[in-house]
């Protein structure tokens, strides 16, 4: 089994460091030595047993693992609801990832992921929305592409332009056999 | 085989064998009606549509990326599984009637799939008026109805491969199906909308794009 290990490590790495980096946290894997250890300041963690209500502001990434209830607002940050996470709140942020559970409208400038047992009920506006198989989600998606905030006193007149075109289909009929719509 | 699966047979090859699944079975069919259906849809700016399955990441990207639709996903398969488990399925007319909490004629387009044939008589009057009142003079719903009664207990999750073809993604179903509906039986059921299209497709399913007539003048 240890060999195997050692047979899957890069050629190109390095071949005096320690076997394994310690995670920094949750939806931060695969980060150099160097590159965790930078990040490390940047990443929050609300542990399991922390519960918190009212309104949770930051400028700086964050994962949530505990309760909040409330609102939550990283504007041009990415919040990440851990598999322990349960958050019943209004969520602002610049990237959502899901992993646990969100009762709750959610707001993405960037992008909402949802993972493999992420749950989510409430509505979801970003530009970007994935949600992985055997995830749960209840609620409506709006991905339309809205004017920044600081801009939005200025109409944009290119909302329509931004819209992709959609494919207007020829369908091929070689399988099917039209019926009858009112045979009976 | 897309790459994707050529990466998750790998990954799988790599690890621990997965755990338990509830999909069956997987399949691609072709279909005729989602691109009529999806026509009705891009004739609109940002339309509405509503999702009566459970959710499917890629459909979801494919209807708010590629077509800009707001989608609404209303997962009954999942409630009626509930109600079955509850043994109370025969309160699930009086929960559809208040299910939706979308507003008169406010919605595009509805993907029923092939729902109704899982319900009740009594259910399926009561989902098809609610779907009738949300839905928006010209809106088109797209219904799947199965022409044999199946002895599995499957229900089926369509994923949309392009705008011909549907992948089959069947998982385990707390009931089977209830009823083959003739084809008056589902006109009488959604008596406010017409039939625009129907097709008998070679899997035996018959695909109908119903339209809700523009009120007159």
């Amino acid at each position: 089994m240890w060999k195997r290990d050692e047979a899957v490590r890069p050629a190109s790495g390095p071949t005096n460091v320690p076997p394994a980096p310690a995670p920094v946290a949750a939806g931060s894997p695969g980060l150099r030595p160097e590159a965790s250890h930078s990040m490390e300041k940047d990443i929050v963690n609300i542990g399991k047993s922390v519960v918190i209500k009212g309104e949770l502001n930051g400028s700086e990434d964050l994962t949530i693992e505990g309760h909040v209830e409330g609102t939550i607002q990283l504007r041009d940050h990415v919040l990440t609801i851990g598999p322990n996470g349960r958050i019943k709140a209004q969520v602002f942020a610049k990237a959502v990832i899901v992993l646990g559970e969100v009762t709750g409208n959610v707001t993405a400038s960037d992008k909402v992921d949802i993972r493999d047992n992420g749950s989510v009920d409430g509505d979801i506006i970003s530009p970007r929305v994935a949600i992985a198989e055997g995830a749960h989600f209840r609620g409506s998606v709006d991905m339309q592409r809205k004017p920044a905030p600081v801009a939005q006193a200025v109409k944009p007149a290119a909302t329509a332009a931004a819209q992709p075109q959609a494919p207007l289909p020829q369908a091929a009929a070689q399988s099917q056999t039209p019926m009858a719509a009112a045979r009976n | 085989m897309g790459l994707l699966d050529i990466i998750a047979a790998r990954r799988s090859d790599l690890g621990p064998p997965p755990a338990p699944s509830t999909v069956v079975d997987e399949s691609v069919f072709a279909t005729k009606a989602l691109a009529k259906f999806l026509t009705t849809l891009t004739a609109r700016r940002a339309p509405v549509l509503l999702d009566l399955g459970p959710v499917v990441g890629s459909n979801v990207t494919y209807f708010g990326e590629q077509l800009g639709c707001k989608i609404f996903v209303e997962d009954i398969y999942a409630d009626l599984d509930r109600h079955v488990r509850e043994r109370k399925v025969e309160s699930l007319p009086g929960f559809l009637l208040k299910r939706f909490p979308q507003a008169d004629s406010s919605v595009d387009g509805i993907l029923c799939w092939d729902l109704i044939d899982y319900l009740d008589r009594e259910s399926a009057q009561a989902l098809a008026t609610q779907l009738m009142r949300v839905l928006r003079p010209d809106g088109a719903l797209l219904g799947f109805f199965g022409t044999a009664q199946p002895r599995d207990m499957n229900y089926t999750k369509y994923v949309i491969v392009d705008d011909v073809a549907l992948r089959h993604r069947q998982y385990s179903a707390a009931r089977g199906r209830q009823a083959i509906l003739l084809n008056r039986d589902i006109i009488r059921l959604f008596s406010g909308l017409r039939v625009s299209d129907s097709f008998l497709l070679k899997n035996n399913t018959r695909e109908i794009l119903f339209r809700k007539p523009t009120t007159q003048p």
